[in-house]
């Protein structure tokens, strides 16, 4: 999902910085408000898991790869916007030094998995573990099925994302001039693929490791926006 | 143990398990993740480069493509699974240095 250079056009770009850029300040501001000193040293854990996770290209025999994002983990422990922080200082180094992920294409990567992952991931979880005390199953559960959707939903954008380049930019005979696949491909093969596979990877990881530190540490468990739930 | 100690050991276990990630697609004949083509499978697809993708895709020259040394293309996996986990390892430290400072910069001060 880390969409490299040269498959968005400058309009495309531009606009996913415009909409990052507030993001991103508001995620300082929130940060800023709930973060605790001690959890700080989480939030570097969830910054590497994320950036690690993504490092294990999961295959489609004979097919493409595609990998979990850890990012609704993250957003479960330490709250959606500072997921959007961990994320995204994973996304940018990726850029930078490994190339996974256009520099063009920050914005849009940030917003696909920084932004809309943690959140539309983190509303499911809040959802079904709603009043649930901390070491219950039916936070597992929660968990597990908020990956699912948070990767599926991120995965939506950059189909969609990927499919107007033909539409915004073409040559007078019709040669696309960034990604040549238009909705009608792209979106579909998107979102089956990470329906179908990967989807279930970013689930299994947050389920799993949702689980684990319930075990090892249940005041973990969502005491940073929770207001109810957290240490029964 | 403290569970962030407990945490970090988890993650020094899956930076030396990540060559798997390059391993396992391998065996599987699995290539590029979609809509992630160099140029020359962008060509083999479509047949043809698109004009704009050409120009862009070389614009950024990062120290260490694909998680590999420069110029190891063409090594074995053995090789590129050494360089994957040293890519792993350092890029880890610098993504808990700068997210350490941030937390820093943004956190409440009292404990």
């Amino acid at each position: 999902m880390h969409i490299p250079d040269g498959y968005l056009g400058p309009t495309t770009c531009g606009a996913f910085y415009a909409v990052m850029l507030p993001v991103w300040a508001l995620a300082s501001r929130m940060v800023r408000k709930t973060l605790k000193a001690k959890q700080v040293p989480m939030m570097a854990i969830g910054a590497a898991f994320s950036f690690l996770i993504m490092m294990f290209n999961v295959p489609i025999p004979g097919g493409t790869t595609g990998h979990a994002v850890g990012g609704v983990l993250v957003a479960i422990l330490l709250g959606p916007w500072a997921a959007t922080i961990a994320i995204t200082v994973a996304l940018v180094i990726q850029a930078l030094l490994f190339g996974d992920g256009g520099i063009t294409a920050i914005g849009a990567n940030c917003f696909n998995m920084a932004f809309v992952l943690p959140f539309a991931g983190y509303a499911v979880y809040k959802l079904i573990s709603y009043n649930a005390p901390a070491n219950s199953n039916r936070r597992v559960i929660a968990a597990f099925i908020a990956g699912y959707v948070g990767i599926n939903v991120a995965a939506l954008f950059a189909g969609v994302e990927f499919g107007l380049q033909p539409l915004l930019h073409h040559t007078a005979d019709g040669q696309s001039l960034y990604c040549p696949y238009g909705l009608g491909v792209a979106v579909p093969t998107m979102l089956v693929e990470h329906l179908v596979i990967f989807g279930w990877v970013e689930a299994i990881v947050t389920g799993l490791v949702v689980k684990y530190i319930q075990k090892q540490s249940p005041e973990l468990i969502n005491p940073v926006t929770d207001e109810k739930g957290g240490q029964q | 143990m403290k569970i962030t100690t407990k945490l970090w050991i988890g993650l020094g276990i899956l930076a030396v398990l990540c060559p798997l990630g390059l391993i396992l697609p391998s065996l599987f004949g699995a290539g590029s993740a979609w809509g992630e083509w160099g140029t020359d499978e962008m060509e083999k697809l479509v047949g043809y480069v698109p004009k704009g993708l050409e120009k862009l895709s070389s614009l950024w020259n990062p120290p260490m493509p694909d998680y590999a040394f420069k110029g190891w293309e063409e090594k074995g996996l053995t090789h590129l699974s050494f360089a994957y986990i040293v890519s792993a390892v350092g890029g880890i430290i610098i993504v808990v240095v700068i997210a350490l400072l941030i937390g820093k910069m943004l956190s409440k001060k009292e404990k």
